[in-house]
């Protein structure tokens, strides 16, 4: 039985649609990924079922739970780590998780097994303010408060925004820790990369789910052909390619292009050819697989970059 | 790019809070029309730096010039004469398009007849006349992108500080706007630009890593490639950062 069962959503800020008929399913002691752009609607989600906010329409269930029904129960059976830094500035490190750990009718000593791993990286700054605490500590302490009740069931939104890939990496680490003792998590990120740390994903876009799956399925229903080329001058190389015929799409990715074609219209020797006699230096053409971030971009193509 | 013309130079810089050393005696100079990648990790002195060559901050001691003004005695000539975006604050969402034209135009100083001038030979280029009485909350965020990027440059600043321009942007947005980025540097305009992207570290032309205060590295992404022996930009600040010692 899923442990989240999301049923056809829809959220209506005035005339802006946030969800737009979201259906989802996390299964057990899975680490489910809703990754997605800035105002696809991730947040609006995490509201949802964290009882936050209530649905225009469909059906959301945690826990077995229902999201409108039961919220009380839910509560306490959850951990939530909003965006945005939501614990107190102006409390220490240890005066915050002992106070989330009253909220939920327990103390640190009663859980302190269930936070150990994570709570021993910071509790040398246990007299520290949470606000004088570094972007990677205040992260710890945040899924720390968010793990203090034993929750079953974790909401992580967009957990590692804004932090350096170091911490991002360390992050991930404990989350695997956390699955472990079979606690279920759903996390969001606008990070592509962190796409295939996950279960399984969806991908979201304006609202609405464009793909569901583990990373390696989406990646094999990737339509194109794809091409990692490199040379130089790389800017000018991007805007060439673009002009290729049976070119469907190119981006950068790094130091190299990505360039998607009908599959069997073009080879990497033709391409080669191609810029090597258009004068370009140094280049190099290889058949890749696509990452999240190609499908993505493949997915949403109806983009809002409008007509510029 | 030219190597011979610096728009940013900086000799020692050191910025206290203290007994903490936020920014350790750094030392780099940027040249005319390129794209200097400023990355470190959370907490390593990124903010702090920028900061004060934006003239927003007194170092504590070294020094500098941006645009060839002192960072220590015209913060308001540097301030003038610089262009900042952000993707935290940009534009002011309940103003209409041609209000925050307006109302940056009016901050650096320019008289009402260039900011009509201007207002209309920028939202030509953008493909944006019809959108003039749009509100800015209501616009995309890729047209919002470019707006902001549009309006940072309105004074035609030396150069740009983008502080993380792409955070949370959906990839192809965030692509077009890099490609906005190559454009406007190929004319002349030095891009100063900070990311947690690595794959944008590649778009740089070089790219300063600071670790605990001091520089850990500077060079073209493809030299400190090799000299990491890395596959990738990320390979590479992964090794520089770890070292931290801060907490």
């Amino acid at each position: 039985m899923a442990v989240i069962n999301v049923k056809q959503i829809s959220k209506r800020y005035g005339t802006c649609v946030a969800l737009d008929g979201v259906s989802l399913q996390v299964n057990p002691g899975e680490i489910y990924g809703l990754i997605g752009p800035d105002g696809a609607g991730k947040t609006t989600l995490f509201r949802i079922l964290v009882t936050l906010l209530l649905p225009d329409e469909g059906l959301a269930e945690v826990d077995g739970l229902d999201t409108v029904r039961d919220y009380r129960k839910i509560r306490s059976r959850i951990g939530y780590m909003p965006g945005r830094f939501s614990l107190y500035q102006d409390l220490s490190v240890e005066e915050n998780l002992d106070f989330f750990a009253t909220m939920f009718g327990t103390s640190i000593a009663e859980n302190y097994e269930n936070i150990k791993e994570i709570y021993a990286q910071i509790e040398p700054f246990k007299d520290r303010k949470a606000g004088a605490l570094s972007g990677g500590m205040k992260q710890k302490l945040a899924l720390c408060c968010a793990l203090v009740h034993r929750p079953s069931v974790l909401f992580l939104d967009e957990p590692t925004t804004g932090v350096d890939a170091i911490s991002r990496k360390e992050f991930w680490n404990m989350l695997y820790r956390i699955r472990r003792s079979g606690v279920t998590i759903l996390v969001s990120t606008p990070y592509m990369d962190e796409a295939a740390l996950c279960d399984r994903i969806s991908l979201i876009q304006k609202g609405r789910i464009i793909e569901t799956g583990t990373p390696d399925e989406i990646v094999g229903r990737y339509p194109h052909q794809l091409f990692g080329v490199c040379g130089e001058p790389a800017y000018p190389l991007l805007k060439f390619l673009r002009t290729c015929p049976g070119v469907l799409r190119c981006f950068s990715f790094g130091s190299e292009h990505h360039v998607a074609a009908e599959p069997g219209v073009l080879t990497a020797g033709g391409l080669q050819a191609a810029v090597e006699e258009a004068g370009f230096r140094k280049v190099s053409v290889r058949d890749i697989r696509p990452n999240i971030e190609d499908c993505f971009m493949e997915l949403a193509k109806e983009n809002d970059y409008g007509q510029g | 790019m030219d190597k011979d013309n610096k728009v940013i130079v900086v000799h020692e810089l050191t910025k206290k809070f203290g007994n903490f050393t936020a920014v350790d005696h750094i030392s780099f100079e940027v040249h005319h029309g390129e794209i200097f990648g400023f990355l470190g990790a959370n907490g390593a002195g990124k903010t702090t730096a920028m900061k004060i060559l934006c003239g927003l901050s007194l170092p504590t001691s070294g020094g500098g010039t941006v645009n060839g003004f002192d960072l220590c005695r015209e913060q308001e000539k540097i301030k003038r004469n610089i262009g900042y975006m952000s993707q935290k604050f940009s534009l002011y969402a309940d103003l209409k398009v041609w209000e925050n034209i307006r109302l940056f135009g009016g901050i650096y100083g320019l008289s009402s007849k260039v900011i009509r001038e201007k207002t209309e030979s920028m939202l030509h280029n953008l493909n944006m006349t019809d959108l003039r009485n749009e509100l800015v909350g209501d616009l995309p965020l890729g047209w919002k992108q470019k707006l902001a990027f549009s309006i940072a440059l309105i004074h035609e600043p030396g150069i740009v500080f983008l502080d993380e321009p792409t955070g949370g942007v959906d990839p192809e947005t965030r692509r077009l706007f890099w490609e906005m980025i190559y454009e406007t540097a190929s004319h002349g305009t030095t891009i100063f630009v900070t990311t947690h992207y690595m794959d944008e570290a590649e778009y740089c032309d070089r790219v300063s890593i600071m670790v605990d205060g001091v520089i850990a590295d500077l060079d073209a992404p493809a030299i400190l490639k090799e000299r990491y022996q890395a596959a990738d930009m990320d390979a590479v600040f992964r090794q520089l950062a770890q070292k931290a010692k801060r907490q």
